[in-house]
């Protein structure tokens, strides 16, 4: 059963809740990428990605550095 | 074959670093990396640049298919180069404040940061109370502020009172190009600042940087005169001669201007005839 979740903005199709944020990177390809994710406006630093469980109407932030001025 | 005329340059720019809170940087000139034409442009103009300090925008990742795109991190490696994420875009403290603390999770701890908050879309001219605001927060929390803001001197002096660690006034508006339009403002902020003073933004060509250094900046701070060049790896190679030309000369001490001298160069006496 897909899950539906809301990151940047966009609501993404999951194949399944993932029960942590480590889960949800693994889900969006994002595992060894240079990001930071914000839960509801709060930081889930990266190491405690394991320990912080998502709830169906959570909304994730994930960004990475690009290039700017 | 360059070696040894480049060699007393080095030197003297070894002797003489940039000094950011307390961390030495042999370059002045700092280089954003947006504008390019790919990563590859990004680092051979970065590396002609010779900056040590690089700008990123933090922004959401690509999700699905582009997930595996290349990164600008794995094209300039933190290992090689000081990050300094900004807040560019942000229109509010509260957006900058939010954006600088993901980029300190994303750099894992790196507390430099450079706060630009915007107050026009057209102009990108900064929101100065919206910068005091997010610069007090920023500071209260551990950051090292390096803060982009207008000309206006009374604005530098309270920047640097809340304790960020440079200024950085604009020299004209982000990416117009028009060089320093207020030179006096510049000197204004330079003599009253005990921080680093650095021109960020305005920048066009060569002589902008070289001026910005006679004036006695700190640094320079530039993105799109080197992007936006038609060749932009030789016109970072012309910022960097520019930006050490400049802080030479205003080492040197520039002769003082007369509207004539009555004294030439060469001897007045033994002419023939």
């Amino acid at each position: 059963m897909s899950f539906d979740l809301v990151v940047n903005g966009k609501v993404q199709r999951l194949p399944s809740q993932p029960a942590t944020v480590a889960e949800l990177v693994r889900a969006l390809n994002l595992v060894g990428k240079r990001i930071a994710v914000e839960r509801n406006g709060e930081i889930v630093p990266k190491g405690l990605y394991d320990r912080t469980t998502i709830s169906p109407h959570d909304r994730f932030e994930i960004v990475a550095a690009v290039g700017g001025g | 074959m360059n070696a040894p005329a480049d060699q007393p340059n080095f030197a003297a720019t070894l002797a003489d670093p940039l000094v950011i809170n307390g961390t030495a940087y042999r370059s002045r000139l700092l280089v954003g990396t947006g504008k390019y034409r790919d990563f590859a442009q990004t680092r051979e103009a970065v590396i002609a640049s010779g900056a040590q300090i690089v700008t990123v925008a933090i922004r959401r990742t690509n999700l699905g298919q582009d997930a595996n795109a290349p990164s600008l991190l794995d094209t300039l490696p933190p290992s090689e180069f000081t990050y300094l994420p900004n807040s560019a875009g942000c229109y509010t403290a509260d957006d900058a404040v939010r954006t600088l603390k993901l980029a300190r999770e994303l750099l894992d701890g790196h507390a430099l940061t450079k706060l630009e908050v915007l107050g026009d879309a057209n102009t990108l001219f900064p929101n100065v109370r919206e910068t005091l605001k997010a610069a007090e927060r920023l500071v209260a929390d551990g950051f090292q502020v390096m803060v982009y803001t207008s000309d206006d001197p009374i604005i530098a002096r309270e920047l640097e009172q809340i304790g960020c660690v440079a200024i950085m006034p604009l020299a004209s508006l982000i990416g117009s190009g028009m060089g320093i339009l207020n030179p006096w403002n510049l000197r204004l902020i330079i003599e009253q600042s005990k921080v680093p003073v650095l021109v960020d933004a305005g920048v066009g060509t060569a002589s902008d940087a070289a001026i910005a250094m006679e004036l006695g900046c700190a640094g320079v701070l530039m993105n799109t005169a080197i992007a936006l060049a038609t060749d932009p790896v030789r016109m970072a190679r012309a910022m960097r001669l520019a930006v050490e030309a400049g802080r030479d000369a205003f080492l040197a001490g520039r002769m003082p201007r007369k509207l004539y001298a009555a004294s030439p160069s060469s001897p007045t006496s033994g002419l023939i005839g």
